[in-house]
């Protein structure tokens, strides 16, 4: 059976914890899709781990593509979307605001 | 009613200049085509008549004042659903946002619309840009115009769709690692994947941050340098984009390429379907005889390119769609569709605590190697030139359920990705009456160059005459 990664060490696999990982991706999955993505990406994972045969001791990751780098600009504010705009698409709003579930329960303890 | 099928973006516009044609006349010839052919093709999401009508009057009339007129005045274009559009709909091809209607343009848009284009609707894709086949819409799948059991390839299917069957004289996609030259290769079109931050990515529905650039289909090559002079430069809402000088990519494009430096990496001839590779080696004779020298060169981490690329963008898809809420816009997250979910879980899986370095780390270090590979041949030759794709466009349905057989459609076109570099696809020809496409790759804002290129080439051959058969 699969086991979950529970310590920081590199390891290559041929299996992805599907629960643990759709749980981290806030996805419901149903129990045929967990069983086909587990059957596929098992495939796509045995292609990936052919990446081990390079040999990368000595090299670093790459972090830009065209030489733009640190890019930063004037913290100053320019004229943006108005509060109509803004809200035209929320499939929920309350007196001007986004409207969401509660994200804490009352009576938690602490 | 104007005959559609003949046109092309450079005489199109001297026919508006010089009025000897109506804007209006000239899109209600398009939208009729396009509302005719799209129940075949499945090219549209959505058909913008009324927009488009409006936007033609207003054309109409700033030519009857004499007034300066954009670049591309009304010249009709297709946009893949994936731009923001203000006022209307933006799918990006998943029923997540069936009913998302943009407050604002993104950069590309707001450039063409100040060009005096008409926007004739927007184009069909797999969803979020994930296929390289179209199949993966929420909305249906394109078709190839020139057989309809086969797919146009992905994932601006819609426009390449739409450009070939003449309901539009060009239309907008974006290129993750394919996903304008597959489809300009499987519909004899002129593809382009600028450089990554040539052109703004600011409103462009996000795929893989680092990968994403944005391009655009045309029949021919002159064309597709006019759209470039209208989208590449500088945005201050994308820091990506690069500060360098646009030229203007129609200026000189008849130079030739006399003295050009032409390399042929060894990895994508090795293992090549053999009609595939005799039409590229036609192509690059062609250009021998113009006068360009030819020579073998090898990008020996080839090989490693759709791995590496298949843990990069499944990541950085993840990232981003992690932060879709469906609090603001759009609907909730259970209405992703199965390519979505699938790339969500492979990438969070190849970030997450444990395997990030074994996957996501490794590939930015293969990622360095790739990119060198580029660097290193371009000391000995100025461009490459390769198949866009390992085979003709595949049957509907052919690789539907088996993702690492679709994914390998995109062997030879994930590389410039990765590195960053420009690639143009050019039509090369037919096999057994099924388009072929090959690349024009060079270094880092070299568009003008693989321009250059690509119309000495195109001269000789006018593959773009050769249209589908779609009737009238």
């Amino acid at each position: 059976m699969k086991k979950r990664q529970t310590t920081n060490v590199k390891r290559l696999t041929s299996t992805i914890d599907i629960d643990h990982t759709a749980k981290l991706a806030n996805l419901d999955l149903s129990p045929a899709e967990k069983k086909t993505f587990d059957a596929q990406l098992g495939k796509v994972l045995d292609y990936i781990n052919k990446l081990n045969e390079v040999d990368t001791k000595d090299v670093l990751p790459i972090d830009q593509i065209t030489s733009v780098q640190n890019v930063t600009r004037e913290d100053m504010p320019t004229p943006s979307l108005s509060q109509d705009d803004a809200l035209k698409n929320a499939p929920r709003t309350y007196n001007g605001f986004f409207e969401v579930d509660a994200v804490f329960e009352k009576n938690n303890p602490e | 009613m104007i005959d559609t099928t003949a046109l092309t973006i450079q005489e199109t516009c001297s026919l508006i200049a010089s009025k000897q044609i109506k804007t209006v006349e000239l899109t209600h010839s398009f939208l009729d085509r396009a509302k005719k052919l799209n129940s075949k093709l499945n090219a549209f999401i959505t058909i913008c008549e009324e927009i488009a009508l409006k936007q033609a009057e207003k054309i109409d009339d700033l030519i009857s004042d004499n007034q300066s007129l954009g670049p591309l005045a009304g010249i009709p274009v297709g946009i893949k659903d994936l731009y923001l559009t203000k006022g209307i709909k933006t799918t990006a091809g998943s029923k997540v946002l069936e009913n998302y209607i943009p407050v604002y343009d993104s950069t590309s848009i707001a450039r063409l619309k100040e060009a005096n284009v008409v926007i004739i609707g927007k184009t069909n894709l797999d969803a979020w840009g994930h296929g390289s086949s179209g199949e993966n819409s929420d909305f249906g799948p394109t078709k190839n115009p020139y057989d309809l059991t086969r797919v146009p390839g992905g994932s601006s299917s819609g426009s390449a769709a739409a450009v070939v069957s003449d309901m539009c004289l060009a239309a907008f996609g974006t290129d993750t690692g394919s996903s304008v030259r597959l489809p300009a290769a499987f519909c004899n079109l002129v593809g382009l994947k600028p450089t990554y931050g040539r052109v703004s990515r600011y409103g462009v529905i996000a795929m893989a941050s680092s990968l994403d650039s944005i391009g655009h289909f045309t029949k021919t090559v002159y064309d597709n340098a006019l759209v470039l002079n209208v989208t590449a430069g500088y945005d201050p809402r994308d820091s990506t984009t690069s500060q360098d000088k646009v030229s203007d990519y129609t200026k000189d494009i008849q130079k030739g390429v006399n003295g050009l430096k032409i390399g042929l990496p060894r990895e994508y001839f090795k293992d090549l379907d053999k009609d595939i590779k005799k039409i590229t080696m036609d192509a690059v004779k062609k250009l021998e005889n113009a006068g360009a020298s030819i020579q073998e060169v090898s990008l020996p981490h080839t090989q490693y390119a759709v791995a590496t690329y298949y843990i990069i963008q499944p990541s950085e898809v993840s990232s981003n769609l992690a932060r879709y809420d469906g609090i603001r816009f759009g609907f909730a997250r259970d209405k992703f569709g199965q390519e979505a979910k699938r790339r969500i879980i492979l990438g969070t899986f190849t970030l997450s605590s444990g395997y990030y370095d074994a996957y996501y780390l490794k590939a930015m270090k293969v990622r360095r190697l790739i990119k060198e590979d580029f660097n290193n041949v371009f000391k000995k030759v100025d461009i490459l030139i390769c198949p866009t794709s390992p085979s003709l466009p595949f049957k509907l349905g052919e690789k539907v359920n088996n993702p690492l057989q679709m994914y390998l459609s995109d062997i030879f076109v994930v590389s410039q990705n990765l590195a960053g570099v420009p690639s143009l696809s050019v039509p090369c020809g037919f096999i057994r009456n099924l388009p072929v496409g090959m690349q024009i790759v060079g270094p880092h804002f070299s568009e003008k160059l693989l321009y250059q290129a690509g119309y000495t080439y195109e001269q000789e051959t006018k593959w773009y005459e050769r249209k589908p058969k779609m009737g009238n």
